[in-house]
């Protein structure tokens, strides 16, 4: 039988056992004798939120491919069991084997966002690794990360040994064979570095020195290894088709928060909302064969038992061969109770009448995201969608019969006016109007339209990257303006408002455009207690001052300052593809309230072209 | 058609709470393509009912549920594909037809279940026999027995049916050899858990409470096919036909 690294005592005293056991539908087990590495592959956040993530999934297959490697899965314990880690000194432990993560070759970890980060130094910590690259030695695994957080890597740059920039199905493998032949050879963790320097994506942070201005700007980011590129460049698989894709992901006991079978159709986004990293990012749009997700589909609600399956991309009404994969799968498992969802999706005739067929009515709730309440904020932010797109998208809806409408908005965007804000109640009360022009005894008795705003933080290579933000105070400030808005509607009885958390946005800003010296912030919250800080619950942001008060870092450097165009960013080290140049112009664009068109109708010249396919060369063979 | 899957839970999977247990054989159903019926409706969902729940770290070798057939399927083919797509520490034992009968099926025609209750941490006194003996001949056991929102004391001496001591082994739990066997009540009308009798009985073995900790494992599961006055107790199983 298989042996377990907590004991029982232990097991039965904590939330969720099930998070520790591993055992799961489709977990692969090895002989550790019959492999040359053991990669624990990371997600730092409890375990239903790392088993819901697909990147995981895919790497996970990927790696165990491989006869010569053991990937296992490692996710952050939560804060019952942590405290007794702590106490009884158990060293954090891989799923799979219920080996200890400090006896393994790599520790890979996936950085999704930026209030996981105080979660990786617990990992790191518990495992029983130093915390810093530097105090490693040969007996520690090396420990690599990976995800969107990893295109401003800098705050995190002194914990890792290596970052793999881009997506991981490219050059794993070379990594991967390198290491066996340091290994075999002997080779100590220095030489093994050098040369994982020389892999295009890869990035070992502790080759490089950055060097500041007086007013605490970047001045030079220097190469300290001969071996070390002086640009990394992000990695990209063209032919998403043909690239692994996992046919048996894990099945876990509990329910995760993803529940279902998750078919990606699609990579990148073709919109340029000019907020957005992702549609950044994975530029340009590559569209999976239709063909090949009918296939997939099939196998992967047979091989994991799964009632649903959900179709998963920036923007799913751009895949254009949407409809015929919406009907097939509607076809195929009549009678069967399996689930169709479909996020992401524009609201019109198509995507209503599919709706109408895969869900309940009644129960369900339409979103849309404008981001913006007025026409001329959704231009600065270049998201194409017109107020005439909303309300008659929404008057569609409540024609088919849905009451429950649900508006996204983003507050504290560049160049908000108080207009801008009020215009967000306005533009929900003109949605619930729509509803009430429906004769009375047609419509189903009230609707209920939900707004919810998060506060904007920019994020690096995004046209937004140069915009500052605003305090904690002055988000809370504006959301009130909103609130109050609301309250003057005539529809108010059917409008709901909430907003997010305004501290957590504040946190967010600093690590995401942050440098190497928010490292000491970091590490001082996590001494002072900071923890899972994207959980309600035991998110704490005296801490959090405190910390920053103990290291003398002002988070306002990081986001009330007005950056210059010229500014050396600390992640302009990383060719993502699509060019500063590029970015420069959509802010300057932004700033004036023009549109750009999306990818399909008209290329801008991003930069994104240089990577040879996807929507770039659309029909253009 | 019905039918009645009896399968054991042990090793890591005693961590493995009852509804995810649930949700656990739905997904098995759909990867060993058990023909299992669906309700209608808007939200169909599989016909299948649990017997008696089987609390977090309990192991098990008699565990039941029923379920509806759209079509038969050989007993020997339906328990080879449930486990051949089924993971470490739940083993399908059988998959027999049952009776057509509404009142047949799952929870409701449990009657009693058998215990074996061994230690993980202490031991057993040495007179373990002596004092079982004396606490099962005592006319009234009466506890403390706490639910959702009050508390009260119950006599359980009625629906303990059995209890001794037995030097048996079962290889699905990792215990001491001397263990105590216990028949309790079980199911809709009376249920008694092992570990409250465990509580009880430490007491009046003057056993100060965490000097041991139980393992508790179920070894069967019966329904009552007797008169009124005469209990008659037979294994779930007992009551169904394989299927070739």
């Amino acid at each position: 039988m298989r042996k377990l690294a907590l004991n029982d005592e232990i097991l039965l005293k904590i939330e969720k056992p099930a998070r520790y056991i591993g055992n799961e539908v489709n977990s692969v087990m090895k002989d550790p004798e019959k492999v040359d590495i053991r990669f624990a592959m990371c997600f730092p956040d409890v375990y239903e939120i790392g088993m819901s993530h697909l990147g995981i999934q895919i790497l996970y297959d990927m790696f165990n491919r491989r006869e010569d490697v053991w990937c296992e899965r490692v996710y952050s314990p939560w804060i019952d069991l942590d405290k007794i880690m702590r106490e009884e000194q158990i060293p954090l432990f891989a799923l799979e084997s219920q080996d200890a993560v400090k006896e393994f070759d790599f520790l890979g970890i996936t950085i999704q966002f930026e209030m996981c980060y105080t979660n990786i130094l617990q990992v790191l910590e518990l495992s029983q690794i130093p915390l810093h690259s530097t105090e490693r030695t040969e007996d520690h695994p090396i420990v690599i990360g990976g995800g969107p957080c990893t295109y401003n890597p800098e705050p995190l740059a002194e914990f890792f040994d290596l970052f793999y920039i881009g997506e991981g199905e490219t050059v794993y493998d070379e990594l991967l064979d390198l290491y066996k032949t340091c290994k075999a050879q002997g080779m100590s963790r220095r030489k093994f570095l050098e040369f994982a320097a020389g892999i295009e994506g890869i990035y070992v942070p502790q080759f490089y020195e950055p060097e500041y201005n007086e007013d605490g700007t970047m001045k030079a980011f220097h190469r300290i290894n001969e071996h070390a590129p002086e640009k990394i460049k992000k990695q990209i698989v063209m032919d998403v088709t043909n690239a692994t894709y996992p046919m048996r992901p894990v099945v876990p006991f509990i329910k995760a928060t993803q529940d279902r079978v998750v078919l990606e159709i699609q990579r990148g986004c073709i919109r340029g909302c000019r907020f957005c990293q992702a549609g950044m990012l994975y530029r340009p749009t590559r569209e999976r064969n239709v063909e090949t997700l009918k296939e997939y589909a099939l196998a992967m609600l047979e091989n994991t038992g799964h009632e649903e399956i959900s179709l998963s991309s920036l923007s799913s009404s751009d895949y254009s061969q949407l409809e015929e994969l919406v009907n097939f799968l509607i076809e195929e498992f009549p009678g069967k109770g399996i689930n169709i969802s479909l996020p992401s999706l524009r609201i019109d005739a198509f995507s209503l009448d599919v709706m109408g067929k895969v869900q309940d009515i009644r129960k369900s709730s339409l979103t849309f995201a404008p981001e913006a309440g007025s026409q001329r904020m959704r231009n600065v932010i270049n998201k194409g969608l017109t107020e005439d797109d909303i309300i008659s998208g929404a008057g569609q809806a409540f024609e088919g019969g849905w009451t429950k409408v649900k508006l996204y908005f983003m507050l504290g965007l560049p160049t908000e006016t108080e207009e801008d804000m009020k215009e967000i109640a306005r533009l929900s009360d003109r949605v619930a109007r729509r509803y009430y022009e429906i004769p009375k005894e047609e419509r189903h008795g009230k609707c209920q339209i939900t707004a919810s705003s998060s506060f904007f933080v920019p994020k690096p290579f995004t046209p937004f990257q140069w915009a500052p933000m605003c305090t904690a105070e002055e988000y809370v400030e504006r959301a009130y303006i909103v609130k109050h808005e609301f309250q003057e509607q005539l529809n108010r009885k059917s409008l709901k408002y909430n907003w997010h958390e305004a501290d957590l946005t504040v946190l967010e800003g600093v690590f995401a455009r942050g440098d190497r010296k928010c490292a000491k912030v970091l590490e001082e919250a996590y001494r002072l207690g900071c923890l899972y800080d994207s959980w309600t619950e035991t998110f704490d942001n005296s801490r959090w001052i405190q910390a920053f008060e103990n290291t003398g870092i002002s988070p306002d450097f990081y986001n009330l300052r007005k950056r210059t165009m010229d500014e050396l960013f600390p992640w302009d080290f990383i060719d993502m593809g699509v060019s500063r140049k590029f970015l420069e112009r959509e802010w300057s664009r932004a700033m004036n309230g023009e549109v750009t068109p999306n990818c399909r109708s008209n290329c801008s010249g991003c930069g994104a072209a240089q990577f040879g396919g996807g929507v770039c060369y659309e029909g253009k063979n | 058609m019905k039918a009645r899957i009896k399968f054991q839970k042990y090793g890591a999977l005693r961590f493995i709470g009852h509804l995810d247990v649930m949700r656990y054989f739905q997904k098995v159903m759909r990867r060993a393509e058990i023909p299992i019926a669906f309700t209608g409706g808007y939200s169909p969902h599989m016909i299948m009912s649990f017997a008696s729940p089987l609390g977090i770290g309990l192991t098990s070798e008699g565990e039941y549920f029923d379920i509806e057939l759209t079509e038969p399927i050989a007993s020997k083919e339906a328990v080879r594909r449930m486990n051949a797509v089924g993971v470490e520490g739940i083993h399908v034992t059988s998959f027999r037809q049952i009776s057509e009968e509404k009142k047949a099926t799952g929870m409701a025609i449990v009657a009693a279940a058998d215990y074996l209750v061994g230690t993980r941490k202490g031991v057993f006194p040495q007179n373990l026999e002596e004092l079982v003996e004396q606490f099962i001949k005592q006319a009234e056991i009466t506890v403390l027995k706490q639910t959702k929102r009050s508390e009260k004391l119950v006599d359980i001496r009625s629906m303990i049916y059995q209890m001794e001591v037995r030097e048996s082994y079962t290889s699905l739990q990792d215990s001491g050899a001397n263990q105590i066997f216990m028949e309790l009540a079980a199911g809709s009308v009376e249920n008694l858990k092992p570990d409250l009798v465990m509580s009880a009985f430490c007491k009046f073995a003057g056993l100060p409470e965490d000097s041991i900790t139980c393992t508790y494992h179920r070894l069967e599961m019966y329904a009552d096919t007797g008169t009124e006055n005469t209990r008659k107790l037979v294994p779930l199983e007992s009551l169904g036909n394989d299927i070739i």
